[in-house]
């Protein structure tokens, strides 16, 4: 196991710095400007100047190579010195990677928007799988009773409506119509006692359950069909045969098995959390990395977007090796090594 | 806001308690406690930037959210009020010919400040805080956004501790650029004065936290999400800023903003809200807040090109003026030019995308009213007619399929602009109108990035024009339109030599145009300066290589609760955010 981990660690270095390669190259393809957004007021030749302190005039392989050399050692460097409170070599003159917009090292912002994207991306997609699994294994265990015919129609709709649309909907209903809840999330608020715990709850609760709707029900389908798979096999017959409690059948032998293509999903579906469901956290102002991510394209400020992208990347690759370990827990008869 | 609000909730507990104890004692005694609860909510004040601001250092960004922002904490010497005027912020007063603060030979100026003016640090504000801001800014390095406000500044000096001189390197007859306006306020010496040149965007915490004199004080920053802001006591107008806590918020879109104070009343305040008019007429209704706006100079208008944008030229000759040798094949011709504005209903325009935050102009400069000029107003009333009978006159035939030609040049015409719905609409609008008049048009648009972007590997930027006509807003910095017209110059006109950075990007020729443009950077303040500005507005419209279309307001929401807003177009909006009471 160890054996095999190692290997698929070691080819991923190879595809994650062509992966960063090929980011960079497309940015740095695609016709964009920093100095874009700014007014008209400002004339092109001072723009052409904060083009060019913001380092935009050198070659591209240059920018690669700084940028490289920049998150894969001045970063993980600066982090180990402020973990463990060190200085190493010259930490005064080491750059690191310093966004267009803010003119701040992107990692320091990135650090401080991760509380938020996981509690409330997090939180939905613990949620969404916590509504998901039961439904789908009722649903498969009654295929075609009335549960199963409404979780089908819910879980389509909640799969086929966007969540620009459903959180529109909750945002018109739950704070212009009935001012239950509020429409803007607060990510300076701080939970403190009771009272401001309700607050969070109140605020956090319409992203979270729009995200959950949908993810919950993509994952009650393919629940679903994954417990009926079971279903139908010989061991179910068997161990009905053998006299066990329905209970036993269905939770011990039956649930098992049936989560070997669920939890790959379900793993696969991590990285997109850090991803933020951009367009949740667009429209309830929860600005975690999704945002971050949107208003750094939008301002083509490309250190930002590259080590974005290139995180995201890092963890797809690994909750890739995540969910084949996962396999290997799951089902004996899968074997690494 | 979160500090704001947990007291309020322990207070509230308090008072809760406090009030029973009280109502057994006796009746009336809990009414002065609950007012003060009530009072911390009452002072706190919520706003919203749907443009998340990304730095508290103007200088290093520019963007307005950013500027805007850092507006609260620190202050130029003047600023813009609500009717374009200058008035005095850290200066005593502002510098004249008359009062001497002015040379005769306007080549400099000087800067008197006010006394016993500190930094919220508790520090005195001296001229060497002022002399170091424009130092800071001047640094070749540092790529100063508000670089353009120090043109010709050659000497920046401080006579004593409460004056500063400028010289210029020329005369200048509106010394007004450094340190007017939200773009180029003081920073303090004492926390910038190692963050120079190339290190200025090291200083993080310097440039997110900057000390200043203004109404308020940075308690957390949060890029491009949230700003925490409590009053500065240090402030020097006593009794001011009358709220307590600011909260600067940003993300999402302007419709959603919108609701936010007008439908929801979460918020109090709302920027720049460029929406449908119908859909901020319907959230309105709710009676919660109110539409703010207000008209500066800014102004939608197509601009015309005056070289050939054919797509069959490679990128030595397409779009390049070529010191006029590549004359456009139908729109260097006048008569089409004026046909092409004659045709368009200025008033459908807005009306159909602007509501009440547009007015029709036909002018380029619609304000100030001392700089407008009076001699364009028949554009109001379109007159396709017209348009029909003087193509037809200078030999524009109407083709088989409609579209008027000659020696077979079709007048078939590419229309882009920046993605945006408004824009979109009155591009189809416009093709509408001008079909009427035989021409033939294709629309097209840019994402904003992109097309506003000077990226010069793209193709697709404002300034290289590959197409015949183009339709955005543009507007001037402050109250006076010199800076903005000598962009139209004939030798501003974009091309290689220039990285494509030139400004004149109609391309449009008048020799009389430039004359005039270099008596106006002459000409002090006067009638004979309105006159000037008034002539080079009418020679560029009546030409028709900037078409007016539109002149836009800034609008914005409050909230019915939020009083002393007074909308400003030429400065910061929130210039006057420690008059905001409720």
């Amino acid at each position: 196991m160890i054996r095999y981990i190692t290997r698929r660690l070691v080819f991923a270095v190879p595809t994650l710095i062509a992966i960063s390669f090929t980011i960079f190259a497309l940015l740095d393809l695609a016709p964009s400007d920093p100095t874009g957004q700014l007014p008209l007021t400002i004339p092109p030749e001072v723009r052409a100047q904060i083009r060019e302190s913001l380092g935009l005039d050198e070659p591209f392989p240059v920018r690669y190579a700084k940028w490289m050399r920049q998150f894969f050692v001045n970063e993980p460097l600066n982090l180990i010195e402020r973990a463990f409170d060190v200085e190493i070599g010259d930490s005064d003159s080491r750059t690191r990677v310093i966004s267009y917009a803010t003119r701040s090292p992107v990692v320091d912002i990135i650090a401080e928007r991760i509380p938020q994207t996981l509690w409330v991306i997090g939180l939905s997609y613990v949620v969404g799988i916590l509504i998901a699994l039961p439904i789908g294994i009722v649903s498969a265990y009654r295929q075609y009773s009335w549960f199963d015919q409404v979780g089908t129609f819910v879980s389509m709709v909640g799969f086929s409506v966007p969540t620009f649309f459903t959180g529109l909907l909750a945002i018109i209903l739950f704070s212009v119509m009935l001012e239950w809840l509020p429409s803007i999330y607060d990510t300076t608020h701080r939970v403190t006692d009771l009272g401001s715990f309700w607050v969070q709850i109140k605020q956090i609760f319409m992203p979270v359950m729009v995200l959950a709707f949908y993810n919950a029900a993509q994952l009650a389908r393919f629940m679903r069909s994954s417990v009926l798979d079971n279903l139908g096999l010989d061991y179910v017959r068997t161990a009905r045969a053998k006299g066990m409690r329905e209970r036993t059948v269905l939770f011990v032998h039956v649930l098992r098995n049936s989560m070997i293509p669920v939890v790959t999903m379900i793993a696969l579906g991590v990285p997109a959390i850090f991803g933020g469901a951009i367009i949740t956290e667009q429209i309830f102002r929860v600005n975690g990395l999704g945002q971050l991510l949107i208003v750094a394209i939008q301002g083509a400020d490309i250190p930002m977007v590259q080590t974005l992208t290139f995180l995201f990347a890092v963890l797809i690759v690994g909750f890739n090796l995540v969910a084949d370990v996962l396999y290997g827990i799951l089902d004996p008869r899968i074997r690494y090594d | 806001m979160t500090r704001g609000r947990a007291v309020s909730r322990r207070r509230t507990l308090t008072i809760v308690l406090a009030a029973t104890v009280l109502a057994a004692c006796g009746p009336d005694k809990a009414a002065p406690n609950e007012s003060l609860a009530s009072e911390v909510e009452n002072r706190h004040v919520n706003v919203l930037y749907w443009q998340a601001v990304s730095t508290m250092n103007p200088y290093l960004s520019g963007g307005t959210k950013d500027v805007e922002a850092a507006s609260l904490v620190i202050e130029p010497l003047a600023n813009y009020d609500d009717k374009g005027e200058m008035v005095p912020v850290l200066a005593a007063e502002i510098p004249t010919r008359e009062n001497g603060g002015v040379a005769d030979d306007m080549t400099s100026i000087t800067w008197t400040l006010k006394r016993d003016v500190v930094w919220a640090d508790g520090t005195p504000f001296t001229a060497r805080d002022v002399v170091f801001t424009g130092e800071y800014c001047l640094h070749e390095e540092i790529g100063c956004s508000a670089d353009a406000s120090f043109t010709d500044v050659q000497i920046l000096e401080a006579l004593d501790d409460h004056r500063v001189r400028l010289t210029f390197s020329v005369a200048k007859p509106v010394p007004y650029g450094p340190f007017v306006g939200a773009i180029t306020p003081i920073i303090q010496y004492e926390q910038f004065k190692d963050c120079t040149g190339i290190r200025a965007p090291e200083c993080t915490a310097e440039n997110f936290g900057p000390v200043g004199t203004g109404p308020f004080k940075v308690d957390e920053f949060r890029a491009n999400d949230v700003i925490s802001f409590s009053a500065n006591e240090l402030f020097r107008e006593s009794g001011k800023p009358w709220m307590k806590t600011v909260t600067l918020k940003g993300g999402g879109d302007a419709a959603s903003s919108a609701r936010a104070v007008l439908e929801t009343g979460e918020y109090d305040y709302a920027w720049n809200l460029q929406v449908e008019p119908e859909i901020l007429d319907q959230m309105a209704t709710a009676g919660k807040g109110e539409v703010v706006m207000a008209f500066g100079t800014n102004v939608e208008r197509l601009v015309v090109n005056q070289t050939n944008a054919d797509a069959g030229f490679g990128p030595e000759r397409r779009s390049l003026l070529l010191e006029g040798t590549n004359p456009h094949p139908f729109l260097a011709d006048p008569v089409v030019r004026r046909a092409l504005s004659l045709a368009i209903d200025r008033r459908l325009l807005v009306e159909a995308g602007y509501g009440p935050s547009g007015r029709v102009t036909c002018n380029i400069v619609p304000a100030p009213p001392s700089y407008a000029s009076t001699a364009n107003e028949r554009c109001r009333k379109p007159d396709a007619d017209e348009a029909n009978r003087i193509l037809d006159e200078a030999g524009w035939i109407p083709g088989a399929d409609g579209v008027r030609s000659k020696g077979g040049i079709r007048l078939s015409i590419l229309y882009q602009t920046s993605t945006n719905s408004v824009r979109q609409g009155t591009q189809a609008l416009v093709k509408q109108m001008w079909q009427q008049i035989g021409v033939e048009t294709e629309l097209r648009n840019i994402d904003g990035g992109v097309f506003f972007g000077s990226d010069p590997a793209s193709p697709d930027t404002f300034q290289k024009f590959y197409a015949d006509v183009q339709m955005y807003t543009s507007n001037f910095q402050g109250a006076d339109p010199e800076f903005y017209m000598a962009a139209w110059v004939c030798e501003e006109a974009p091309d290689p030599g220039n990285q494509w950075l030139g400004t004149n990007v109609a391309r449009g020729c008048s020799a009389e145009f430039d004359g005039l443009a270099e008596r106006l950077a002459a000409t002090p303040y006067g009638d004979e300066r309105f006159e000037i500005a008034k002539r080079m507005n009418d020679i560029v419209v009546q030409n028709h290589f900037l078409i007016p279309l539109v002149w836009r307001a800034s609008t914005s929401a409050r909230s019915m609760s939020l009083k002393g807003v007074r909308m400003n177009p030429w400065d910061s909006e929130l210039w006057n955010i420690e008059d905001w009471h409720r």
